[in-house]
């Protein structure tokens, strides 16, 4: 009987195309289990099958790269026998439709990806994007998911150490949730995805499986439309309680030596661990879905193949020492089942109460999803190349509108709600350039910075990744650490229309580019495509997790110390022109428009820029140290005075002052020293540029002839914007 | 030499429980071992008993309100009212009000959100074995984290706590909307410590605060002042019912 008709095939995003391509590797039809199987595995959310063509164009290895893109997590070598497991995902479009709990899975997939590998989750970052503040709807979204990641990882026992929040229009129909998580690990120790040793018992353990998420990673391989909210039961639920007590779990049973391979079920859940583990070991999996512990009764094994209930592994175990791994569950109080076993013949075969449900080639499933590659044509985009008339206003005021700016403004009502001291690692934390958490045990630390500018992405997404990457690097060298691994997060529309298509390729590409240049390859990532509402696409945002060591030591300040110590804008003014001046702050909070070009990156520069600072602060040259970024000079020499120590400089006189007060070109950081001839010929040394601007004084910012205000006067706007706006 | 044996508790769900041994034994130098939750008394040996923060059994129904009926807490209460010290710390102290331990109880936070940052507190009482390397009215400052942080209680239980000197910590800037101020109380016998901000999260300079490090000299020097000097412990009779823990001896009688 035929039971597979086209609606049930549009109802699963399969294209005829690629039914005709189950038809071969089965040599007959599916059944809807069956069907259902291949939907999640060929899905975008899982087969990357529009950007995997162009992937291949990121650099992946270095001399610290231990494990690369393919496993759950990408791992790097830090000396001392200690490995550090990384990576970021997206959780946009659960996050979308139900906030807090969106959110909130978010942070357990992605730790879930880091303890999978054997490590032990010590840090989290965000990058969050949403619409405009004045918009109900945004505010709504904005406290859903704050206040999930905050309940998951508080809960978890992870701190939560920085992150980026940034508000645009375009976000207003598809908000992005994009969670890094990181954690250490002993490299004699990793585990890997693998169902290797046939006739080992496949073992599941922690939550039991309900309803929730079915068909999660197809949503999310799919606009939304109107009808969107009504997929609600596609979201999943989370149990940080639960979650902790499977990392503990987990740890241990990893710890008897009795597990052979281990992964996490998230999207596509049962499905995708099952094919996966097997297809990376060249082996079959054989399990049954009766002995699977279920959360409700009269599950369909479609249902339980693809529910994606939170708080789930699979592992396989050497068998005969199955004992000491549910001794292990058991002491956590967790569920252990052994539901099948590893097989010779490379096939993943689902029953249920014994009768075969499902029966597919691995390899075929997990690996050999349709690839595309999608035409493309010349990147989407709407703003102008011509600056509109626009005359400046008073700088002060300026100054102060931009500080209260969305995306300026203080971010502490958000990251006061997230733990970020629990572990006591944390030297650095949230509101600084970079967070560095110190590695116990050894005299290592780990910086940490996520960056990304859809603006500057949506007037070239070629040079706005590069910038990206540049930035994140530049915040990791403002606090003395050295940039070595990167992961992405690749938040794009519909990669189906050419012009789409072609905002992602530019943006692999710059971003392959600024990696090599920089040294920071891409150990793993994330793809978010389909992020479009009604049609809208939001900004090209790829979003950079960059990762830094440096030796441990308290960590420089980004704000002014003492007053009578030099100001120094390291990497020099930068001149710029009104075209790179469009995608600026200014341009949009200031002028209401967008227009032009990015800010022009020099990547040899940059990365002078980088050597010079990391020398500068490791040699305890500065006082303080803060990077140029949103807002430029202006903004960052207010940021810089938010201690009480404010300063007075003097800019060369230009007629339009505006572009050199707010201009965002990169390569600049911004220090003040007792000892500005050393810092001097440090940046010589490397080629950089360094200007005295000014000196440190109490309690006021002056730009001489431009600006004359009291810190509080800058501070007030710029610390209380953001909950005045959210309450208003 | 070592001179007070932390024992730290591991309920499910605990998430402060490694930064409390770490802070005690490479921070302080003294040694703690994990206590699980499931255990039926206090291993012989131990001198002082950490509540470690997090969320104890999910915290599912109320704070610390399932953490009361586990095996380990009536073995807390016991070794309490034989003299141990027990702190509780953030999670441990709803434990603490909870099990009835403390009087009060912690409610969510005025603000209605979770609070994570540095706040000043005053040691309200440096008659404490908790506080006495501290000045009374001394300023520290510990990180807070919290969502249920509110001391609550009723005028009487307020008013004997002020009139005992019972109140160990208050906050110089109340963030959590919390009765008299109040961080911390102590018993009436003063050997059980409830407080909200962490002291193990302030013992490392790297961390921005060693103030915390106060906390625990003070229950070293409580025990230090103790004659004779401890003997040594041997492996047998320590666990023995009848032999009570250590107690650390009244630095003065309270008023």
């Amino acid at each position: 009987m035929s039971t597979i008709t086209p609606e049930i095939l549009t109802a699963h995003n399969v294209t005829a195309d690629e039914y005709g391509k189950i038809l071969s590797i089965l040599g007959r039809e599916p059944n809807l289990t069956e069907l259902g199987i291949f939907s999640v595995m060929w899905s975008e959310h899982c087969s990357y099958k529009s950007s995997r063509v162009h992937l291949k164009k990121l650099p992946t290895r270095s001399k610290y790269v231990l494990l690369g893109p393919g496993e759950n997590a990408g791992i790097i070598d830090i000396g001392d026998g200690i490995g550090i497991a990384f990576k970021i995902e997206s959780h946009n479009h659960p996050s979308f439709i139900e906030p807090f709990q969106g959110a909130a899975t978010g942070v357990g997939g992605i730790l879930r990806d880091i303890f999978t590998m054997g490590a032990r989750p010590i840090a989290v970052m965000d990058s969050l994007r949403f619409g405009p503040l004045d918009e109900p709807r945004s505010r709504r979204i904005l406290e859903g998911v704050v206040s999930g990641i905050a309940h998951y990882g508080n809960c978890f026992g992870v701190p939560t150490v920085g992150g980026e929040c940034v508000f645009d229009k375009s976000y207003s129909g598809n908000p992005l949730v994009n969670v890094f998580a990181l954690g250490v690990i002993d490299k004699e120790k990793i585990f890997k995805g693998q169902a290797h040793g046939v006739g080992n018992p496949v073992i599941y353990v922690g939550a039991k499986t309900g309803r929730d998420g079915i068909h999660g990673a197809t949503m999310a391989s799919d606009e939304f439309t109107e009808e969107s909210k009504q997929k609600r039961p596609n979201v999943q639920m989370g149990d940080p309680f639960l979650e902790k007590l499977l990392l503990e779990a987990c740890l241990e049973a990893m710890g008897t030596g009795a597990v052979v391979g281990i992964q996490d079920m998230g999207a596509a859940g049962l499905t995708c661990s099952t094919c996966e583990m097997g297809s990376r070991a060249g082996t079959g999996i054989e399990i049954d879905l009766a002995k699977v512990p279920q959360r409700e009764t009269g599950m369909s094994p479609y249902e339980i193949m693809l529910s994606e209930s939170q708080e789930r592994m699979l592992l396989v175990a050497d068998k005969g020492r199955e004992k000491e791994i549910f001794d292990v569950f058991e002491k956590w109080g967790l569920d252990a089942a052994e539901i099948g076993i590893v097989t010779g013949d490379g096939v993943l075969r689902v029953r249920n109460h014994g009768e075969i449900v499902a029966e597919i080639p691995n390899r075929e499933l997990a690996d050999e999803a349709p690839i595309y590659n999608r035409p493309f044509t010349k990147p989407a985009r709407k703003a102008q190349m011509e600056a509109p008339a626009y005359t400046a206003g008073d700088a002060k005021e300026e100054l102060k509108k931009l500080l209260a700016s969305d995306n300026i403004c203080s971010k502490r009502w958000i990251y006061e709600q997230y733990d970020y001291t629990v572990r006591t690692n944390t030297t650095l934390g949230p509101g600084s350039d970079a967070a560095i958490v110190r590695i116990k045990g050894t005299e290592t630390a780990v910086a940490m910075a996520l960056d990304g500018n859809g603006r500057y992405c949506s007037l070239d997404p070629r040079e706005g990744a590069k910038l990206g990457v540049a930035e994140a690097c530049r915040n990791l060298s403002a606090v003395g650490a050295e940039p070595v691994a990167a992961t992405n997060n690749l938040n794009f529309g519909n990669p189906q229309r050419p012009e789409i298509m072609a905002q992602l390729v530019e943006a692999i590409e710059g971003m392959a580019d600024a990696c090599t240049h920089f040294e920071t390859p891409i150990t793993g990532g994330n793809v978010s495509l389909y992020n479009e509402t009604l049609g809208e696409g939001i900004f090209p945002t790829p979003v950079m997790g960059i990762v830094g060591l440096m030796k441990n030591a308290a960590p420089v300040p980004m704000r002014f110390q003492s007053e009578g110590k030099s100001v120094l804008l390291i990497g020099g003014y930068r001149e710029t022109s009104k075209a790179h001046f469009g995608g600026t702050q200014y341009a949009d909070t200031i002028v209401g428009s967008t227009w032009g070009l990015p800010p022009a990156l020099d990547m040899d520069y940059e990365k002078r820029v980088h050597r010079a600072i990391r020398e500068i602060v490791r040699s305890g040259l500065v006082e303080s140290s803060h990077d140029l970024s949103d807002g430029g000079l202006a903004v960052a020499l207010a940021e810089s005075s938010f201690g009480g120590v404010g300063a007075r400089i003097a800019l060369p006189a230009s007629e339009t002052p505006e572009i050199q007060l707010f201009h965002e070109a990169p390569s600049r950081i911004l220090v003040s020293t007792a000892n500005a001839a050393a810092v001097v010929e440090v940046a010589k040394k490397h080629n950089v540029d360094v200007v005295e601007i000014g000196v440190t004084i109490q309690g006021r910012v002056v730009v001489d002839k431009l600006i004359d205000a009291t810190i509080e006067e800058l501070h007030e706007p710029w610390s209380t914007s953001l909950e005045k706006r959210l309450h208003a | 030499m070592k001179i007070v044996k932390f024992g730290v508790v591991v309920f499910p769900g605990s998430n402060c429980d490694h930064d409390a041994q770490f802070s005690v034994s490479a921070n302080l130098g003294e040694p703690a071992e994990m206590l699980w939750h499931r255990d039926t008394k206090i291993p012989g040996g131990v001198d002082a008993v950490i509540l470690p923060g997090g969320f104890s059994y999910g915290d599912y129904l109320r704070c610390g309100a399932i953490a009361k009926f586990s095996p380990i807490i009536s073995a807390v209460k016991d070794f309490a009212a034989r003299g141990g010290l027990v702190i509780g710390i953030c999670n441990g102290f709803q434990i603490l009000t909870e099990s009835h331990l403390l009087p009060g109880a912690l409610v969510r936070n005025s603000g209605l959100k979770f609070i994570c940052k540095p706040v000043e507190l005053s040691v309200a009482t440096a008659n404490t074995p908790f506080t006495n390397a501290y000045e009374k009215g001394q300023i520290v400052t510990f990180p807070i984290a919290h969502g249920e942080g509110q001391y609550t209680a009723d005028q009487a239980t307020l008013d004997e706590l002020e009139r005992e000197d019972r109140i160990v910590f208050r906050y110089v800037d109340n963030p959590n909307g919390s009765m008299n101020s109040i961080a911390g109380i102590c018993n009436r016998e003063r050997n059980v410590l409830g407080m909200m901000p962490h002291p193990e999260r302030a013992t490392d300079p790297l961390m921005g605060s060693t103030d915390g490090l106060g906390l625990f000299r003070s229950m070293v020097a409580a025990f230090a002042l103790q004659k004779p000097p401890p003997p040594p412990r041997g492996r047998s009779g320590s666990d023995s019912p009848n032999n009570g823990p250590r107690v650390a001896p009244r630095l003065a009688a309270h008023k």
